[in-house]
This record gives structure tokens, C-alpha cells and sequence, in this order.
């Protein structure tokens, strides 16, 4: 595959900055190779939020705003906090509580990917004339000059890739980004950053939600639309009612602690039933989906046409959570703008809401958001393996 | 790349004379005021020094000068000072103040509303930013402790008939405040003239230090202090005093004085420049504020289409420094809150764009701003005019 790496001297960029490590490595690694850098940090949070509240560890914190500053002192860059708090709460946190609230698990970060850094700050990056918005993702992208199009593939980081949650992004995005990181290890960055005496090198990593720091995710939703939380029934397959929930915000697909259930074996959420406000519960083999189907579908690297033409569907390798390996499966071609998705074995704990994206070897293919998973085998087998689906973790 | 500095609303550069006065005293006067030694009396003696020049400034006694840590602590001692010894004295607990005051008088007041049981009057503003003195003598009540207005608005510049406000709460023998921070240093201050109790000024507004600023408090009035410890300032301020930021507003209010009447109108003319050329080569743009009754320096347009926050850091990338409202409001996507208060619809408020010359400006400043404003905004008005080229930018979960 051709691979073009833009030279992009004196080229204008803005590089999306957090104050941590990535972003720091990336905006040095961008002054170094001759591009004229533009550090700006994202505002998401209400302007209420006390100062001595100051959230630590997300990417937008009101003390990622300090390191960012010092680290573009340091670089010598001009740098900008840009606000983003209508559109971060509009597009990220009410879309969170409503996804949450109509019993589905979002993964707020590629809504943030898609609505807030690609589109909002992107937005941004074009009012101040640059060519670029970068960032501090583990992702590759390049035009194909073969295919005409521009590409997404993973981080050669495997352990740190988050092409995942940037499957949303179209090809004009993917024109106007740079991922200066993609080539790199974290090991590599974290040597590059105390290299350049970058005052970051050893800060620790955020895994959770930015916006949600010490209260469960259910308790995040439930303040904000206690009207969707009402205690309901916990029922198996065949409608045995098993227990009381204490409302559906708190329980997610896969999970098996706290469902103050007792039974002869372990059981796990199958199923988050807003219709009839009920949780169903399984045991561990009845888990296990054969595929499943997949809406507001995003194709990077495949068209639509292409897809429809393609009868038995199309090979891929497809990833159904942000640290989950993706496994082989067929994708095709469903009615309204969906997908269906057939593994080659039955998935565990397949969530609506979250997305399942579609790879070939490390390039992105497209992806789209699990609407339900389907029963039945599309060739494959069931098997039973250990299953942990206790929290579903998320990426930044 | 040439830089321009149109910012003087926010802050201003140390004038050289006060920087050296400023070096001067941090050599030779590093004594304690309060000491009785000879160390102690030179530093006294420039505290005191400072304080004549200050009093010179705005027609006031040295003994009615007291030195604070700037013009937001000056707005909260008068506010809070004078509110809490009245209510403690059974005199009332009703305060009147403007939409548009500057936030160390605004969230002060708040704070009287929210915390400690006061009721507060916000009087409105014109479409130029003026309040009407009628509103203010509806507002008056037997209840009424305080009225605390602006002399000259940071945002907007415009001007208020604080003389003839301060003649309203004077028939009513209430005590009046006003915020000179902006107005000092660019139009004449005189308390006496004014009629005025209490009022605020900031050093780092009229070339002096950052840090330092002094609150006029008309002989005769009491209020309660914010601090409690020493006996300094009248007790009205305690704590070691700030010698050589003293000394700087000293130099400072000095220096006002002697360019005065010169520095103003020059500065005005600048300004004349700059808002006949914006108006002149940027189709759709408004002045915001009184058209006659404004500070010489400033220059606050609307321009339609573009938020003002695009083209300010657009500006700064060509070196030009401006602000889109208060410095101290920066970064929040509100419309300023003096501009909606003058009836801006949100979409032009957010597009103000507040230039405050100073009196290192040139002509050359002004054309270069000229040169590379209009420009930039044709570019950011092409962009908001195709918003279908960014896929997502707006909102919902539609396709991508």
C-alpha cells in the first residue's frame, strides 16, 4: 500500500493538547519536524465547577489546562483553551445519560471523537487557518493514493491502539488530521517526552470517563434522569420473575456481581429491557451471540455499494469493545443503513451501544454502534469460555 | 512579525519612571512602615509620598486614600464594608447597582444577596450602555445602604452620569461607589466634582504595577474592613504594606496627572482612526457602546456572522492583541454580560471584539490592524457560510 507521509514544512497545525504525555511527545514531535504548532486544550466543564474541585487525571481537566500551558511554554508554541462546554455537554453527556437512560452502554469517547475533537475543534482548527488538527492518538492515517482514499488503521502500539474509537471519522477528517504518534510505542513516547525534559514523562494514565470521576456511571446517569430509574423485574429467558433491579442505569450487559440474584450458578445480564423496565438474566452460555446488528454505520476503507454487492457479506476482523481483540466475522449488508455481523464463534456480552468496528489486518474498515445482538450461527461454534464482564472499560 | 498591543482595558505596561521608581524603593525602602527606626520611616515616607500623589489624582485628601491589593479588592471593601456596618447599625439592607458593573462589584453584591440576606437593585442600561438616573431614584428605598455604580464601563467604555447618580443617593443620604478603574488615568477623575463617598482604582490600569490598587473613602464614613490583624491603613486594611507596589501607583497616578488632558485626547483620535477604518472596510460591523460618551481608548465592535473569539486568536497570531469582553471572563462562550444587558441579540454579542488603546500606540498600530483585521474575518465568514464542509459540526447523531 503507497504510503504517503506529507512533509508538511511551515504547514499550520493545532494540536489538541491534555497536558499529558501523548499530546505533549506529539506537539514536540511536530515543532521538530518544521510545522508551525498551535496548542490548544478543549473547556468542557460547566463554568460552576469550584476550582477546588478540579477534576485530575481526564484529558480536559482544569489541571490539564496548567501542564498543557507549561508544556507549549516550553515548546515555545502559542496556545489556546478553547470552549467546547455546550457541545461537550449536548453531544457527549446527554447523549450518554439518554443512551444510558434507554438501556444501552455508550462509549462516550467516540462521541466525543466524532462530535467534539473531529468536528467542534476541528472546526476551530480551521478558523485559525491551519491545514491540520493533530493529536495524541495511538492511530495511523495516510492517503492511498491506489484507492483514493485516506486510511485509518491501528497504532503500531498494539497495547495502546485507538483506532477503536476513531472509526467515526470521514474521509474529509481523516484529510485534515495527524496522528503523530502512530508509529510509536508508549515506551517510546514516554522516552521521547524525558528526552525533551517534557514535564509529563511520568504522569499516569486515565482509563475512566472524563467527565465522571469518583460516583459509579450509574449514579452519574441516575442523578441526571432519575425519572428513567425505577426498580423493576430481574427475569431469566422464559419470564420467571428472579428479583427486584434497583433500576436499569446500573447494570450492563455481561455483568454478574450485584445482581442480588441467588441461583444455583452464576448468572449474567443478558439483556436491558427499557419497554418493560426488566433486566434478563442467563447463565454464562446464554451470553454468547452469533453476531449481531450494527447502525449508524461509518465506511472508511469499503462503500456501500461494494458492500451490497457482496452477497456472502465481507471478511473482517471485528472488535465489539475498546480493549477486546477483534475476531473474524462476516460483515453485510442490512436494510436501512445497517450491518449485520457474524462471527466466526459466538461473542460474549454483546452491548448495544457500544460499537463494534470492523477491521482487515490493522486498517479500519468502518464501523457502527451494536443496535441488538442475533441468535443463531452463522458457521460457527459455540463455545463457553471464561467470561469476566464486569465493567466495560473505555478508552480516552 | 510586528506586535501591537491593544489590550490597555486589561492591563497596561509599567511606564519606565515607575518601574524605576519601584527599583528604587525595593533598594532603599525595604523597612516596615510601621517600624519607629530610620528604616522604617523612609519606607513610611514613601507610603505617605504615594499616598499625596494618589489623592492628587482624584481630588481627594491623602488621608482618605486607603492602599489595597487592587481594584477588586478596593470594589469588596467598599461593598461588602459599608453594607455590613449599616446593616449591623439597623440602617438598612437594600443595595442598588448596575447591570454593567465589572465583576468585583457584581459577584460582591451577589454575595450580599445569597450569603447574608441583602436585597440587591440591578439597574438596566440603554442600548448605549448608559443608566437611566430616574431608575435609580425609583430605586431607592428607606431601606437602601448603598449604590454602587461605574464611572466608566471595561467592556464598552461608556460613560455614566455619575455625577447626577451620586446627587440622587445624596438627597437620600446614602453613600455612592463607583469603579474608577477604567476611567482613571483617562478622563479626568475629581471625587469632590463627582460627589461621590467611596471610589476604586487599580494601578496596573494606568501603568503601574500589578497587585496594588486603593479604595477613596470620603472622610467621615465608616465601614467594616475585610481583614483583620494590624492597625495599618486605618485599620481598613491590614498587613505589612506592599512598599514598592505602593510606590509604583504612587509614580503612577503621577505620571497620570501630568499627561492627563494631552494622553486622552490623543489616545481618542487613535481610536477615531480605528473604528472609522473597521467600519469603513468590514462590511457589517456595529459600534457597541455611546458613540460620544465614551473612554478615549476604547473601541468595542460587533461583527456579524463571526464570534469574536475566532478572531481574536486569529489576531494574536498576526501579533495583535485585543479581547473579545473582559479579560477576567475569558474563555467562556457567554455573551458578555454588559452587551446582553445593552440589548445585543446573542449572535452579535458574541461577535464584540474590544479594542483599548494606550499611550504607546501610533498611527502605524491602527493600519496595521486595518491591514490584517478585515481579512480575517472574510475568511472566517467564507468558513460559517459553508458548515456543510465539516460533517458532524453540528449536532444530533445523523450520519458522519
Amino acid at each position: 500500500m503507497a504510503k504517503a507521509e506529507a512533509p508538511g514544512r511551515g504547514e499550520r497545525v493545532v494540536v489538541a493538547m491534555s497536558g499529558g504525555v501523548d499530546s505533549s511527545v506529539a506537539a514536540a514531535l511536530l515543532v521538530e519536524r518544521g510545522y508551525e504548532v498551535i496548542g490548544v486544550t478543549m473547556q468542557i466543564w460547566p463554568q460552576e465547577e469550584p476550582l477546588q474541585e478540579a477534576r485530575q487525571g481526564g484529558c480536559c481537566s482544569l489541571a490539564a489546562v496548567e501542564d498543557a500551558r507549561r508544556v507549549a511554554d516550553r515548546l515555545g508554541i502559542p496556545y489556546y483553551v478553547v470552549n467546547m462546554r455546550d457541545v461537550f455537554a449536548e453531544t457527549v453527556i446527554d447523549y450518554f445519560v439518554a443512551e444510558y437512560a434507554r438501556g444501552r452502554t455508550p462509549n462516550p469517547c467516540i462521541a466525543c471523537n466524532r462530535f467534539v475533537k473531529f468536528s467542534a475543534l476541528l472546526r476551530k482548527a480551521r478558523e485559525l487557518d491551519a491545514r491540520y488538527l493533530a493529536t495524541g492518538h495511538y492511530a495511523r492515517v495516510w492517503f492511498d493514493a491506489e484507492q483514493g482514499r485516506h486510511v485509518l488503521a491501528r497504532g503500531r502500539d498494539r497495547h495502546k491502539d485507538q483506532s477503536y474509537v476513531l472509526y467515526n471519522l470521514t474521509q474529509e477528517q481523516l484529510a485534515q488530521v495527524l496522528f503523530p504518534l502512530g508509529e510509536l510505542t508508549k515506551g517510546e513516547v514516554r522516552r521521547l517526552a524525558a528526552e525533551r525534559g517534557l514535564p509529563v514523562a511520568g504522569k499516569p494514565e486515565s482509563q475512566e470517563i472524563c467527565f465522571i470521576t469518583e460516583e459509579a456511571y450509574g449514579d452519574f446517569v441516575a442523578a441526571r434522569a432519575p425519572d428513567k430509574v425505577r426498580p423493576g423485574p430481574i427475569l431469566d429467558r422464559a419470564g420467571r420473575v428472579l428479583g427486584t433491579h434497583r433500576g436499569l442505569v446500573f447494570y450492563t450487559v455481561g455483568q454478574r456481581r450485584g445482581l442480588g440474584v441467588s441461583s444455583g450458578k452464576p448468572l449474567y445480564v443478558l439483556e436491558i429491557d427499557p419497554e418493560r423496565n426488566a433486566l434478563v438474566v442467563g447463565p454464562a452460555e446464554e451470553t454468547l451471540s452469533g453476531g449481531l446488528e450494527a447502525g449508524d454505520v461509518n465506511l472508511i476503507l469499503l462503500d456501500w455499494e461494494e458492500l451490497r454487492a457482496a452477497r456472502d457479506g465481507i471478511a473482517a476482523e471485528v472488535q465489539i469493545r475498546y480493549r477486546s481483540a477483534a475476531r473474524p466475522a462476516v460483515v453485510r449488508a442490512a436494510g436501512g443503513g445497517r450491518v449485520e455481523v457474524w462471527f466466526a464463534s459466538p461473542q460474549r456480552a454483546v452491548t448495544p451501544g457500544q460499537a463494534a468496528v470492523f477491521y482487515r489486518g490493522d486498517l479500519v474498515l468502518g464501523g457502527g454502534v451494536i443496535e441488538r445482538p442475533l441468535d443463531g450461527q452463522h458457521g460457527g461454534r459455540r463455545d463457553g469460555g471464561a467470561l469476566h464482564g464486569e465493567g466495560l472499560p473505555v478508552a480516552d | 512579525m510586528r506586535r501591537v498591543y491593544l489590550d490597555h482595558a486589561a492591563t497596561t505596561p509599567v511606564h519606565p519612571d515607575v518601574a524605576a521608581a519601584m527599583q528604587r524603593a525595593l533598594a532603599e525602602g525595604w523597612g516596615n512602615p510601621s517600624s519607629a527606626h530610620a528604616f522604617g520611616r523612609e519606607a513610611r515616607r514613601l507610603v505617605e509620598d504615594a499616598r499625596e500623589e494618589v489623592a492628587a489624582l482624584i481630588g481627594a485628601r491623602p488621608q482618605e486614600v486607603v492602599f489595597t491589593s487592587g481594584g477588586t479588592e478596593a470594589d469588596n471593601l467598599a461593598i461588602l464594608g459599608v453594607a455590613r456596618l449599616a446593616r449591623e447599625k439597623g440602617r438598612g439592607d437594600h443595595v442598588v447597582t448596575s447591570l454593567v458593573e465589572h465583576h468585583a462589584v457584581l459577584h460582591a453584591c451577589e454575595y450580599l444577596e445569597k450569603r447574608e440576606g441583602f436585597r440587591v437593585t440591578y439597574l438596566p442600561v440603554d442600548g448605549h450602555g448608559m443608566v437611566d438616573p430616574d431608575d435609580l431614584r425609583r430605586a431607592l428605598t428607606d431601606r437602601t445602604v448603598l449604590v454602587s455604580v461605574m464611572l466608566a464601563n471595561n467592556e464598552v467604555g461608556t460613560i455614566q452620569p455619575v455625577r447626577e447618580l451620586a446627587a440622587i443617593a445624596r438627597e437620600r443620604g446614602v453613600p455612592f461607589h463607583t469603579d474608577a478603574v477604567q476611567a482613571a488615568g483617562q478622563i479626568p477623575v475629581d471625587v469632590g466634582e463627582l460627589g461621590v463617598d467611596l471610589l476604586s482604582l487599580s494601578a496596573h490600569k494606568i501603568y503601574g504595577p500589578k497587585g496594588v490598587g486603593a479604595l477613596y473613602v470620603r472622610r467621615g464614613l465608616r465601614l467594616e474592613p475585610l481583614l483583620h490583624g494590624g492597625g495599618q491603613e486605618r485599620r481598613l486594611r491590614p498587613g505589612t504594606e506592599n512598599v514598592p507596589g505602593i510606590v509604583g501607583l504612587g509614580a503612577a497616578a503621577r505620571l497620570a496627572r501630568a499627561e492627563l488632558p494631552r494622553l486622552g485626547e490623543r489616545v481618542a483620535a487613535l481610536r477615531e482612526r480605528l473604528i472609522a477604518g473597521v467600519l469603513d472596510r468590514i462590511p457589517d460591523a456595529r459600534l457597541n457602546g455611546h458613540p460620544e460618551r465614551r473612554l478615549p481608548g476604547n473601541a468595542n465592535v460587533s461583527v456579524r456572522y463571526v464570534e469574536g473569539e475566532a478572531i481574536l486568536l486569529n489576531l494574536d497570531l498576526k501579533g495583535v492583541a485585543a479581547s473579545s469582553g473582559s479579560a477576567c471572563a475569558a474563555g467562556s462562550t457567554e455573551p458578555s454580560h454588559v452587551l446582553v444587558a445593552m440589548g445585543l441579540p446573542e449572535h452579535e454579542a458574541r461577535g464584540a471584539l474590544r479594542f483599548s488603546l494606550g499611550r504607546e500606540n501610533t498611527e502605524a498600530d491602527v493600519d496595521y490592524v486595518l491591514e490584517v483585521l478585515p481579512p480575517i474575518v472574510e475568511r472566517l465568514r467564507r468558513m460559517a457560510a459553508r458548515p456543510a464542509a465539516f460533517p458532524g459540526a453540528g449536532l444530533g447523531h445523523g450520519q458522519g
